[in-house]
Formats: structure tokens, C-alpha cells, sequence
């Protein structure tokens, strides 16, 4: 092996290593036989695991975190995409400046966002709940399902939404049996993207719920009495379920990049 | 002509910075293949888009079969069009591709089906209709978006560079098919390209565009051996362009002082008149050419490149400046570089250009 090669390789490795480490460090006190995660590990056991799922204040997060994901996600999707579809097929003046204005929450911080969003909800009476941290959500996930929904609607699928015309399809049909079925993999790919992005955030979250919470503002919660291996449970749960969210969204969106 | 199956009446596109078709009249006969051939930027693909109903005119009216269609969206327009780039359904198999328009008319499933299949059959792809757009080959690609248009049955369909993708050889044998399905069908097919050999090989009709006008219309033996201007000349083949002036004119024949001497040319003319004169390469004759023809003078072969067919080469004339012309010699030939040949032609090979 060339020292070229053999350096290359050390530095990914210990540039992976560097990330991982301590993901996996987290999950391995989850397997902890004790009753905190710190060294020593005293063996493998899965009781934090069986304490969790029997915790019916997680379990409640969990499924607020799933219904706030799903719902949102679908929600900024939907906008998201009927956006996209106006702008790239409609037209509009000012497109560019639209563009620029569905997109600029991008580079606002997720605590302003929470912030200005609490202050708005309560001016106009609205009390904290699940949905305004879904609506939270929706805000924050909505310029991405725009960006990735208006980056598929190029000339070339203009050009099949345009045979569909040329064959009889009214604007209605061309959308629901041509342009949506065509970008499936992507809109679903970017309706995953959404969830994970929903799934662990924290900061709206905390700021925009009340009694009902999501699973990281529970963790967040548990943090304050102090380290737990059933923690290290939950986080595992959560980064299981990233991962291969972002396991499927790679499925999703490559095989269509290799066939152009 | 009988009744037209599309008329064109003064259709213009023009653009902010630009004009993409000047002020064009031109009526289709049922069943004719029309080609419009020109390089790109010409307007040939904005006239085959206003006929389909993609672009509106900035001025004239579209007739399809007596019926004004200028404002009916593509849907409501009989035709039907071959896409560039095929845009075929990726999320569909390749039989609701060819069933789509079918069942935007709201024809029953089995019918469309069978319908589909006929069609597949048709284009040479029996038995391809369950598999994904995706599976297929290119040229496999370009047949469903054949099918796909034919199938509803147009009156007229647009095909919009459709072979451009294609290799050589395939595109040899699509232009075949694509003649004999046009014969079998009787429908009428207008052909967009900016190959001349490709419209040369299908076409009843071409029309040469340039710069978003006719530059010259006509059956493709016509177009190519009696081009009408210098920009079909060069554009349909090669061809040696010579401009000269009328010294003399009887009624039927013009002596023309050109580059390569005073020839005489079977056409009408006045005296002092300046004229531009084409000769296709071919129609050189090398040597002793024998009474009847029109010596040209010795000229020295320059540069040669072998082309299959023929012989391609390049000869300097006697006199002033740059006095080239380009032959086409049978391959047989010993030409070599710096060969002196004497070059001749047939006086009705003259084509005198209007532009």
C-alpha cells in the first residue's frame, strides 16, 4: 500500500471514529447491567430497555413524536411542494424574489424561530400545545420539502408533464397521475427528511409545548435528575430510528440519481 | 391542393430580443411528411411548438383540418407529439404509457389494452407492453414514445427531433420505419431536424428554415439538385457557391463572368445583372469532359480525404486570390495531392440561386 493511501485511510478512520465514538459509547451503557452509564461496563442486559418501554411518560412522547413528525412533515411537504409546482410551472413575477423568500428561513436559527413563534401564539391567544410545535415544525421544514420538491421540477419533467397535456390530461390529471407519481421517491424521500429533522429537535419543541411533550424535550426532562442507562435506552431508540430514516432516504433518492 | 389538414396563415413568434418565426403561410396536405429542416435557433421547433399548441403565436391563426385551434390548448388540438427527449412516463410500464391518452378519453380498460398492443406491434415492440420505461434501450425508448402518440389516433403528428439521440445505424432504421408506419397510417407527419440526409431520406416536402424563414420548400430531389438560395445550397449538401455578373443575355441564356471564367448559363437574365451560381461537387466532371460542357480551367488538388463513398477534395483554380473549388470524385481515381486536373460541367448543372 502506498503511504498516500495508508494515510488517507488512517485519517477517515479516526475522522469516523471521532463522530461515532460517542453514539456508540451511548449505546453500549444502554445494554449497562448497573445503574448508571459509566465505567465499568458490567455486561450486557437489556432491563433499561424493558424500563422504558414500560415508562408511560415516554411511551406517550414517543407517540406525540411520531403524530408532531408525521403530521407536520406532511404538512410542510404538501405546501412545500404545491409551492415548488407553482413557481416552476406557473411562472409567476417575481419568482426569483418568492424563491428567495420560501427559502430564507433556512438561515434562521431554530431559537428565533421558537421564540417569535411563542411570542406570536400568545398575542393572538393561541395557548402551547402539540400543534403549534407541529406549526413549529411546519415552519422549519417547509423551505427544505420546497428546495428539494423544486430542484425535480426541471424542463426535462416539464417536458412529460407537457406529453400528458398533448395527450389529453387536464392540469388536475397531468399533476395527480404524471407530475406527483413521478416524483414519489423524492417527495417521499423529503417527507422522511422532514420527520427526522422533526424527530430531534429539541429547541421548538421545548419552547412550544406544554403539557404534551416530544421525546427529546422528555430526555430533556430525565437529564435534570442526573445520567440513567434508560436514557442511553431512549437515545439509542432515537438514533436507531434516524438512521435508518436516513438509511431509507438514501434508497430512495440514489437509484434515481444513477439513472438520470 | 385539396383542402389543407394544417394551415399555417401568417403565424409569427416573436420574443422580447428576438424573432423566432417571421410572418409564415404554409399549408400541409393530408397525409404528406412534411420535414422542417434547418439548424438550430432556425424556428423549425417554435412552428412544430405552435402547431401542438406549446407556444402561442404573436400573430396569425393555426387551421387543423378547417378548424381554428390558435387558442385550444394541446389537449384540445388533434395532434399528438413525439418529444425531443421522449418524455415518457418513468412511473409507468411502457402499456400505460402507450394507454395514457386513451385513458384521458375515457376509453375502457380492455379496449385500451388492446389497442396499446396494436400499437406496440406496430412499432416493432410486441410483448414489451409490462416492462418499465426504465428497462428500455434508447431506441426502444423513442418506439413507446411513437406508440404512445399514435395511439390516439392524430390527425397530425409532430415530431420533434425525435432520432437526434439515436446512433447512426439505428437512426438509418427508424427513418425507414417511421416512413413505412407514416404510408400504412396515412397520417399526416410533420418532422423536425436538423439532419439533411435525414430529411432528405423521409420527407415528400421539405422546408428549409433559416433564421425563422422559409428559405426555400419543395420536394427533397427538387431542394437539393435546384436549390432556391445559397443558404440551401450549403445546407442541403455542399455545394460550390460562384457569384458573378451577366456580361451578356440572349432570351434563354446568360453568359456569366465568374471566378472561373465566362460561362453560360441556361436561364433568364438581364445584362449587368449580378448572380450567384451553385455547382454541387458532384457534378464536377474530371478531364475531357466532350462537347456540351463548360470547361472550368486546371486547378491543383490542395487537400483529399477518403469518405467511403467518394473521394472528398479541395482544388486551387487558375487565377487570382482564392479560387477553390470542392469535388466529389469517384473513389477509383488516382488523385493524389498536387495532381493538376482539368474540371468541367454540364451547363443544366448550373443552378442559378434567387437569394
Amino acid at each position: 500500500m502506498k503511504p498516500r493511501e495508508l494515510a488517507v485511510i488512517l485519517y477517515l478512520t479516526l475522522a469516523i471514529v471521532f463522530i461515532f465514538l460517542p453514539v456508540a459509547i451511548l449505546v453500549q451503557y444502554s445494554f449497562q447491567d448497573g445503574l448508571v452509564p459509566v465505567p465499568p461496563f458490567r455486561g450486557f442486559s437489556l432491563r433499561w430497555y424493558e424500563r422504558m418501554l414500560a415508562n408511560r411518560k415516554l411511551m406517550e412522547a414517543l407517540g406525540n413524536s411520531i403524530i408532531v413528525g408525521g403530521v407536520s412533515s406532511f404538512v410542510a411537504l404538501t405546501l412545500g411542494f404545491l409551492a415548488a409546482y407553482g413557481l416552476a410551472r406557473g411562472r409567476p413575477r417575481y419568482a426569483g424574489r418568492l424563491q428567495f423568500c420560501l427559502m430564507a428561513p433556512l438561515t434562521v436559527p431554530y431559537i428565533i424561530i421558537g421564540l417569535g413563534l411563542l411570542s406570536a401564539f400568545s398575542t393572538v391567544g393561541i395557548g402551547r400545545s402539540l400543534v403549534t410545535v407541529g406549526l413549529g415544525h411546519v415552519v422549519i421544514n417547509l423551505p427544505l420539502c420546497f428546495a428539494i420538491a423544486y430542484s425535480q421540477l426541471g424542463e426535462h419533467q416539464a417536458n412529460i408533464e407537457r406529453a400528458a397535456h398533448d395527450l389529453g390530461a387536464s392540469d388536475l390529471q397531468a399533476l395527480l397521475l404524471v407530475t406527483v407519481p413521478m416524483l414519489w421517491p423524492t417527495l417521499l424521500a423529503a417527507f422522511f427528511i422532514a420527520f427526522t429533522l422533526s424527530w430531534d429537535e429539541f429547541v421548538i419543541a421545548f419552547l412550544l409545548s406544554k403539557f404534551d411533550v416530544t421525546l427529546p424535550v422528555v430526555m430533556w426532562n430525565m437529564l435534570n435528575s442526573g445520567l440513567n442507562p434508560q436514557l442511553n435506552a431512549v437515545g439509542t431508540l432515537v438514533f436507531a430510528t434516524s438512521t435508518g430514516l436516513v438509511v431509507l432516504i438514501a434508497a430512495l433518492l440514489l437509484p434515481r440519481s444513477r439513472n438520470g | 391542393m385539396a383542402e389543407p389538414i394544417v394551415r399555417l396563415a401568417g403565424i409569427c413568434k416573436r420574443y422580447a430580443e428576438m424573432v423566432a418565426v417571421e410572418s409564415l403561410d404554409l399549408d400541409i396536405a393530408a397525409g404528406e411528411f412534411v420535414v422542417l429542416l434547418g439548424p438550430s435557433g432556425s424556428g423549425k421547433t417554435t412552428i412544430l411548438s405552435m402547431i401542438g399548441g406549446f407556444a402561442a403565436p404573436s400573430a396569425g391563426r393555426v387551421l387543423i383540418a378547417g378548424e381554428d385551434v390558435t387558442d385550444l390548448p394541446p389537449a384540445r388540438r388533434p395532434t399528438a407529439t413525439v418529444f425531443q427527449d421522449y418524455a415518457l412516463f418513468p412511473h409507468m410500464s411502457v402499456r400505460s404509457n402507450v394507454a395514457f391518452g386513451l385513458a384521458m378519453r375515457k376509453v375502457p380498460k380492455a379496449e385500451r389494452h388492446r389497442r396499446a398492443g396494436e400499437v406496440l406491434q406496430l412499432v416493432g415492440l410486441e410483448g414489451f407492453g409490462s416492462r418499465g420505461v426504465h428497462q428500455l434501450s434508447g431506441g426502444q425508448r423513442q418506439r413507446v414514445a411513437l406508440a404512445r402518440a399514435i395511439a390516439v389516433e392524430p390527425k397530425v403528428l409532430l415530431l420533434d427531433e425525435p432520432l437526434g439521440a439515436l446512433d447512426l445505424a439505428l437512426r438509418r432504421q427508424m427513418q425507414e420505419e417511421l416512413v413505412r408506419i407514416q404510408k400504412r397510417l396515412g397520417t399526416t407527419f410533420v418532422h423536425v431536424t436538423h439532419d439533411q440526409e435525414e430529411a432528405m431520406s423521409i420527407a415528400d416536402r421539405v422546408v428549409v428554415m433559416n433564421k425563422g424563414r422559409v428559405e426555400d420548400m419543395g420536394p427533397p430531389s427538387r431542394v437539393y439538385l435546384r436549390p432556391a438560395s445559397v443558404f440551401t445550397a450549403c445546407f442541403m449538401g455542399e455545394s460550390n457557391i460562384l457569384t458573378g455578373e451577366v456580361v451578356e443575355a440572349t432570351s434563354g441564356v446568360a453568359w456569366v463572368k465568374t471566378r472561373v471564367g465566362t460561362l453560360t448559363v441556361p436561364t433568364h437574365a438581364m445584362p449587368a445583372e449580378s448572380v450567384t451560381l451553385s455547382i454541387r461537387p458532384e457534378q464536377l466532371l474530371i478531364g475531357n469532359a466532350g462537347a456540351g460542357t463548360l470547361s472550368l480551367g486546371n486547378g491543383t488538388i490542395t487537400e483529399t480525404s477518403f469518405q467511403g463513398t467518394h473521394l472528398r477534395a479541395h482544388v486551387a483554380m487558375e487565377g487570382d486570390g482564392n479560387n477553390e473549388l470542392l469535388l466529389r470524385a469517384p473513389v477509383g481515381l488516382p488523385l493524389p495531392v498536387g495532381a493538376e486536373v482539368q474540371l468541367s460541367v454540364r451547363p443544366e448543372d448550373l443552378v442559378m440561386l434567387k437569394r
